[in-house]
């Protein structure tokens, strides 16, 4: 579609060329004009005014259906051809056209809005030495522009110069990536000097040669010529159009590349059309239904050729033949004369009423409360209206975790000090006490410096703290100090944390609302509020994380000369270094530590030790050398550190909650219930990802293995890839059982299935993205998913963006499943869009994920609605739309070819012109809309209350082409029925008054009131859920049909228009007739009764899952829901043996004189500190650093 | 409404004047934020009131029974009248060598008059209405089903002149004269006349048949015209009789105008072509004198001036006599087939008796 109109757009526009590298001048513009590089302006709408018309048109005439539809209409214009008006299918064609012109019509014009809106943003541009407030679309390459803080980049910008220090200048890129932390771009010195002197930037002549547009986010290369000298130009110093300027006042760019070049258009440009499986299965049967039609009108057309010699020829006398035609010819003529009699079996207003109904079940997702968050006042969205009935056939979900199954808020929720635990309340009889919103809070009032969005529950440990426990205090101490968080107080008392992991601002919180304030820091010293009492500790050394220690260390003097060693680490590490004094102590802890890791809590062991002044002094000086090496240095200082941190004595421990969403555990239960595979992505580490399996019950102590594959080689995989598989299932063949055949349109598409192998109990497997990386590849491709397939639970850690879509296509490829994607991140976009259907969690991170996704809504646990009800019921629908669908029109079509054998197959129909016109369009259209809109076959509360009522979806046995099949079969007897009945009753049959009533026309009313009857009793017999609207449609329908016959047989009607009415009296000389009546009568229940009988005793004999539970519910109430219980302590001996959820710290920079030098400069740091959410919630935390390793590497 | 209780419960632990006023401002406000919140109607939330009928054995056997119960009743009514018809056809094709027609099937024999001899054994109740019927006839075959003009038959003058395209091949003739009436259905009107006679004693006494009121009333009052000249035979100057016709329309029925031209009511019975290739069409009704009453038992003789050929293409041709009742004339087939179909219900509703009881539904999960 899209390639037509550039096509045009092409045709009317410049000629453009391919190319090959830009080159421009700054403040040049018309050196840069010669070159027509594309402006800022952006264009995602297709028509305009003139073009809409032929454009639209155009493209419509494409899809095959209407394209038939014309040809039909070329066809009907041929008289010796024609056997039907020409309005027969005009008309319907027109209807549709003129439908589908509208739909694009008003999403062209909402483009033209949005369009319109974006080009007319304004932003500072410099032209002729003035800055001068333009809007977006004028700006052109070469210009130089200034953005302000909060400012939206106005296209892909060079750097020129910033209001930071270095040339500095933050970058939010979350409409980009996704990711929300800022970026940190630098311009070159040499642009950098000229500062905001307008002056100097208007006589700035650089000129930039550099990459054509392309859509790689990460790379840029180019060169800036600047009086004589080069300088090479990186992705580090171009600001791209779709950031956000953030604590930066302002700054100057030169733009590079402008509106359609920009790499954001550049990204969002290739979107592909998703078709759902029913979509295919369509395009197969519409291809068959040709088949179908071309060899029924062979058929009639050998007849038309036998009856011609045989009987036609003698029958001249009152039938003349027209000159020159033969036999031969004559048959000819008739296949296509039935072509047109019988282009009913191909239906038109299949698609257009297949469109409607999907319309119609998105607006259901769109006005649904129950996916309805009221907390950002998100309501579900719908954003691909063409997908819904695939959301009833889910068979993989891949998720990804922070954000969509976590908050990615962390809160410090237990802790255990000195053998004490603290954060559980328990009631009188001991019994544990479920924490809810109404649990009183801890009142931390008498702190002025507390965070207010901080909750705690257990009073207990307030108390302890402020009756001066001295473990108490150490530990809330340690949780001040020993950490790199950088504060940032705006105003007096206002602080806010800027830390490295969420995790860590959690701690640093809790000790700061237990009355253990961090305020600032400086390279040596570190200041915190101790309970009302200001303390400067001296800091001598920070020992920092990384994935080895796992475990991380400060030394501090306190005013009183005190040397301590503060150190917080993963409990097991810890644990090592322990002094054997504390044993007991440690005993008690590790009893604590369990219950946290079996309540799926993120823990961590403190612990502390004094210091030596002589041995610190020496250990400094060590330390010292050791940093300077110029060899061996990592080593040195590991072995310095892990010399220092020894004999520890242990405080307590910690236990974070990494707070999951809502209702995942039990989504998680139901979806698997509905046999629906969830599989988890994530760029978490494994620990992280594999504790938030067991929180959200995807793992469990109960499997029977989880197992772990993180080898570094492929042979490693492949190994531990199959020992799982063996183990598993030892019986199973060393080759996997691939099933080939093909499908698709002609057969040509080959498929291939991994056959689904039977393992006794559950197993899970954690894979890590290394290992990934190896079992994509080709050779172990299907080793992983075999394996993976075996497993109840899956969960990819470490995961870049491009494996998630990886992952995703091979079970796609090699499954034949329908996978969903869910995820909040722009690093979530690449599985959105490879997966059939791709879900966005709005609200969360930026907006990346959401754009690109087919439905959005704002936690997870509205997934199981989406699916379960709305992907149920859609599909339900689609089902049994199609099936009446090609039923409905089988049967109408089919008469006609019996008739065929009575009228000499001369193309004569059965039913009336106008008839056969409305039908399709009047007569049935709305009846069945009716049914496929509002029909359900249980409602939402039962679909959950029974998943396994989702599964008929999985397996596709509601449609197929068996149920097409048999759909053909069942109108073939219908019609058999509808022809021969009024047949035999009307052969020779008179009125009560001895007038004729086996005429023509009386013949085919008698035909056309049978099927329209029956129509009507079918969809009834189809219909599970009566509403209102339905019964209005179905004896509206009725109605109306009675209604406009009597009319268009009416005297006025044939006064008016003779020619074009000639059924005139038909109705009223025929309905008055009691045998009419009762072969109405006989013929609609000799259609309807069969199916009836064998539909009742296929529900005796086999009855499918809904049949059961429709029983179920005729005879019980729904069952209350469950009350919802405090989940049961699991018994655990597993812990979270890790320490954080990020790698190497930033202790150096901490310590860095040069950054905070720089922070000092600039008292607000961070302005943007708060996300929209939290302001509703406790305690959230912007990651300020990200793993190098979690940004894409393919 | 969750959120709104959700917010009073969090207002409700705030204790204190304060914060209840508080409390009060942010629920205006949170009351603002929720534009989005669709609408809590039936209708969007998909909750509205239905009624979900099952196929559930208490409905459909005894549904079963009922039907073929009723199918029974209905069928047993139409058998019986339907016996109780009499139906007398004669066939006079003339084919077989001892048939009295046969002398009319020679090759150039024209204005051939043969008499049909036969007898009444007891008498034909009611109004007998006579039929003649054409068999292997296609009237439903479309070229020659659209082979007519409706807006000249309705008696519009401009069609006289030029007649619709519809009407090919008899549009025009050699001289390029307009064809009134056009068209195959009109030119291949069915010509051959009868004369019913009842012999008593040797002598003969014509049984009228009364040729009107034979059509429908909307083709007679509505769909078929004279044009408004008098008199009428002005109308159908500078046209040419249809080219089978032996007289024109305006001759048609010469005696009596109001079954003249295009309203003559044998016209009309053949304008109204038939579904399919075997056909009966009323000729007129046996309702006058003597004979209102019905036929009396009896020798007949028919006299049928045999015009029509169907010979060359295998059809024949029969003379129907038949009284009518309430459902019409004879039909066998209905009431045989709502007896069958009966039947089949009941016999259908104990094998679902029997099904249900052994195999019942099964009731675990």
């Amino acid at each position: 579609m899209g390639s037509v109109a550039s096509y045009f757009g092409r045709l009317g526009g410049k000629e453009q060329k391919k190319e090959e590298e830009r080159l421009f001048r700054a403040n040049d513009r018309p050196f840069n004009l010669s070159y027509h590089y594309a402006d800022n302006a952006i264009k995602t709408s297709k028509y305009n005014l003139f073009t809409f018309l032929p454009l639209n048109l155009f493209e419509q005439f494409r899809r095959l259906a209407n394209a038939y539809f014309l040809f039909l209409m070329a066809l009907q214009v041929i008289p010796q051809i024609s056997s039907l008006s020409w309005f027969t299918t005009a008309v319907p064609l027109i209807l549709v056209l003129s439908i589908t012109a509208v739909k694009d019509a008003s999403d062209d014009i909402n483009r033209h809005k949005s369009d319109k809106q974006v080009n007319n943003r304004m932003v500072k541009v410099l032209i002729d030495g003035e800055l001068r407030n333009e809007k977006w679309l004028n700006v052109q390459v070469g210009d130089i522009i200034k953005l302000e803080n909060n400012q939206f980049v106005t296209a892909d910008l060079l750097l020129l110069t910033s209001s930071e220090p270095l040339n500095l200048v933050y970058v939010e890129t979350a409409e980009l990536d996704g990711e929300t932390n800022l970026k940190v771009k630098q311009a070159l010195t040499v642009t950098g000097d000229m500062g905001d002197s307008i002056d100097a930037l208007a006589g700035f002549k650089g000129e930039v040669r550099c990459e054509p547009p392309n859509n790689r986010l990460d790379k840029f290369k180019g060169t800036l010529t600047l009086d004589g000298q080069t300088y090479s130009l990186d992705n580090d110093k171009v600001l791209l159009r779709g950031c956000t300027l953030r604590n930066t006042e302002w700054c100057f760019g030169v733009v590079i590349f402008g509106g359609p070049d920009t790499k954001l258009m550049q990204n969002s440009g290739k979107t592909t059309f998703k078709r759902t499986s029913i979509d295919h299965l369509m395009n197969v049967l519409v291809l068959c239904i040709f088949g179908l039609l071309a060899s029924m009108c062979a058929v009639l057309a050998i007849g038309n050729g036998i009856w011609e010699v045989r009987e036609g020829s003698v029958f001249t006398v009152f039938l003349p033949l027209e000159q020159g035609v033969n036999a031969a010819l004559s048959s000819f003529l008739s296949f296509w004369s039935y072509v047109i009699v019988l282009n009913t079996l191909v239906p038109i207003s299949l698609y257009v009423s297949v469109e409607i109904i999907r319309l119609g079940n998105s607006f259901f997702i769109d006005w649904d409360r129950k996916m309805y968050y009221p907390k950002n006042d998100t309501p579900a969205q719908a954003r691909t209206t063409t997908l819904n009935e695939e959301l009833g056939q889910i068979k993989y979900i891949f998720s990804d975790k922070t954000g969509t199954l976590t908050q990615n808020i962390m809160t410090f929720n237990r802790c255990s000090i000195n053998g004490k635990a603290y954060g559980e309340l328990f009631d009188f009889s001991g019994q544990r006490v479920e924490i809810t919103e109404k649990t009183a809070r801890v009142d931390f009032s008498w702190n002025q410096l507390a965070d207010p969005k901080f909750t705690f529950h257990d009073h207990s440990l307030l108390e302890t703290v402020r009756e001066g426990n001295p473990e108490a205090q150490a530990f809330f101490r340690l949780l001040a100090l020993c950490h790199t968080v950088m504060p940032e107080e705006k105003k007096e008392g206002e602080l806010y944390y800027q830390a490295q992991s969420p995790d860590e601002g959690a701690l640093v919180t809790a000790a700061r609302n237990f009355g253990f304030v961090f305020r600032s820091r400086t390279p040596e010293t570190i200041t915190a509020m101790e309970m009302g009492r200001t303390v400067t500790y001296e800091l001598l050394a920070v020992l920092d994380f990384n994935n080895v220690r796992k475990r991380m260390s400060v030394i501090v003097r306190n005013p009183e000369g005190k040397l301590t060693l503060y150190c917080k680490g993963a409990d097991t590490i810890i644990f090592e270094r322990l002094h054997p004094s504390c044993n007991k102590l440690k005993e008690a802890t590790i009893g604590h530590l369990n219950e946290y890791a079996g309540d799926g809590l993120r823990t961590l062991a403190l612990a502390y030790k004094p210091l030596d002044e002589s041995y610190m002094d020496k250990w400094r000086q060590r330390h010292h050398e050791a940093s300077t090496a110029m060899e061996g240095r990592e080593e040195r200082l590991d072995e310095l550190y892990e010399e220092i941190e020894k004999d520890l004595l242990l405080l307590g421990a910690t236990a974070v909650e990494d707070k999951l969403q809502d209702g995942v555990p039990q989504t998680i239960e139901q979806l698997a219930k509905a046999d629906i595979k969830i599989w988890v992505l994530t760029g978490d580490k494994q620990e992280t990802a594999e504790n938030i399996g067991y929180s959200c019950n995807m793992l469990r102590e109960e499997m029977k293995e989880i197992f772990v594959v993180a080898a570094n080689t492929t042979e490693g995989v492949k190994e531990e890839l199959q020992n799982a598989r063996r183990k598993m299932c030892p019986e199973a063949a060393e080759e996997p059982s691939v099933k080939k055949a093909r499908a698709g349109l002609f057969w040509l598409q080959k498929t291939e299935t991994v056959q689904d192998e039977k393992v006794d109990g559950d197993y899970g497997l954690v894979i890590n993205g290394h290992s990934l990386a190896f079992a994509l590849e080709k050779n172990l491709q299907l080793e992983l998913l075999r394996t993976a397939c075996m497993c109840q639970t899956v969960i990819c850690c470490r995961v870049t963006p491009l494996q998630k879509a990886q992952v995703v296509q091979l079970v796609k490829k090699y499954k034949q499943a329908v996978t969903l994607a869910i995820g909040d991140g722009a690093n979530d976009v690449s599985m959105i869009k490879a997966a059939h259907i791709g879900v966005g969690i709005s609200g969360q991170e930026g907006m990346q994920a959401v754009l690109s996704s087919d439905y959005s809504f704002a936690q997870f646990r509205y997934l199981q609605r989406l699916l379960l009800v709305h992907g149920r019921w859609s599909y339900l629908r689609m089902c049994k739309f199609l099936q009446y669908f090609f039923y409905k029109n089988f049967t109408f079509t089919f008469v006609h070819f019996w008739y065929a054998f009575f009228c000499g197959f001369s193309a004569q129909t059965v039913y009336d012109e106008w008839f056969i016109t409305l039908y399709n369009m009047v007569y049935t259209a709305l009846p069945v809309l009716g049914m496929s809109i509002f029909d359900q076959d249980v409602n939402d509360r039962w679909s959950f209350q029974y998943p396994q009522l989702y599964t008929p979806g999985q397996l596709n046995q509601y449609f197929s082409k068996k149920a097409f099949v048999l759909c053909m079969m069942h109108s073939c007897y219908s019609s058999l029925i509808l022809f021969f009945i009024p047949w035999a009753a009307m052969h020779d049959t008179v009125r009560d008054d001895g007038k004729d009533l086996a005429d023509y026309q009386s013949f085919a009313l008698l035909a056309q009131t049978c099927l329209l009857i029956v129509m009507n009793i079918q969809l009834c017999l189809d219909t599970y859920y009566w509403t209102a609207v339905n019964q209005f449609f179905v004896w509206g329908s009725l109605a109306a049909y009675f209604a406009i016959t009597l009319t268009m047989y009416s005297n006025g009607m044939f006064l008016i228009f003779t020619s074009s009415f000639p059924f005139i009296g038909t109705a009223r000389n025929s309905l008055n007739q009691p045998n009419v009546w009762l072969t109405i009568f006989l013929t609609s229940l000799l259609c309807i009764l069969p199916v009836v009988a064998s539909r009742f005793l296929f529900i005796q004999l086999r009855p499918t899952i809904n049949d059961k539970v429709r029983q179920k519910v005729r005879k019980e109430a729904l069952p209350a829901p469950a009350p919802r219980r405090p989940p049961a302590r699991r018994i655990s001996t597993r812990r979270s043996g890790y320490a954080f959820s990020h790698a190497q710290g930033y202790g150096d920079l901490v310590t860095s004189r040069r950054f905070l030098l720089k922070l000092r400069s600039r008292p607000p740091l961070f302005t943007q500190t708060d996300s929209p959410l939290a302001q509703n919630e406790p305690q959230l935390y912007r990651t300020i650093a990200e793993d190098p390793e979690e940004s894409q590497s393919p | 409404m969750l959120a709104n209780a959700a917010n009073n419960e969090t207002c409700s632990t705030n204790i204190g004047n304060s914060s209840s006023r508080l409390c009060n401002q942010k629920m205006v406000k949170e009351e603002q934020e929720l534009a989005n919140r669709p609408d809590n109607t039936a209708f969007t939330q998909q909750r509205l009131p239905a009624w979900q009928p099952m196929l559930s054995a208490g409905i459909v056997i005894p549904g079963f029974v009922l039907i073929g119960l009723a199918f029974i009743g209905i069928g047993v009514a139409l058998f019986v009248t339907s016996r109780s018809i009499q139906v007398l056809e004669l066939d006079y094709t003339g084919l077989e060598q001892n048939s009295p027609c046969f002398k009319c099937t020679y090759p150039n024999v024209s204005n051939c008059v043969c008499d049909l001899d036969f007898s009444i054994d007891s008498l034909f109740k009611g109004t007998v209405f006579f039929y003649y019927g054409l068999s292997n006839y296609f009237q439903n075959f479309r070229k020659y089903g659209v082979s007519k003009d409706d807006v000249q038959l309705s008696g519009d003058l401009t069609n006289f002149k030029s007649p619709s395209d519809t009407c090919s091949p008899y549009v025009y003739d050699r001289n390029n004269q307009p064809i009134v009436p056009c068209g195959s259905i009109a030119n291949s009107m069915f010509n051959d006349t009868f004369q019913l006679f009842q012999k008593i004693n040797g002598t003969k006494t014509l049984v009228p048949f009364d040729g009107k009121g034979i059509a429908w009333w909307t083709d007679y009052n509505i769909k078929y015209r004279n044009p408004s000249v008098t008199p009428l035979k002005n109308a159908f100057n500078s046209t040419v009789k249809p080219i089978f016709w032996s007289k024109p329309a305006y001759e048609l029925d010469t005696s009596d105008p109001a079954n003249n031209g295009f309203i003559n009511q044998n016209f009309l019975v053949w304008m109204r072509r038939a579904a399919l290739p075997n056909f009966r069409k009323l000729y007129g009704r046996i309702d006058e004198g003597v004979y209102a009453q019905g036929l009396p038992a009896g020798s007949y003789s028919l006299a049928i001036t045999y015009n029509y050929p169907v010979l060359s293409f295998g059809g024949r041709k029969k003379v129907v006599f038949s009284n009518v009742s309430w459902m019409g004339g004879k039909n066998e087939f209905l009431g045989i087939a709502y007896l069958v179909i009966g039947s089949l219900c009941v016999l259908m509703s104990i094998v679902m008796l029997i099904v249900y009881a052994k195999f019942k539904f099964p009731e675990e999960d």
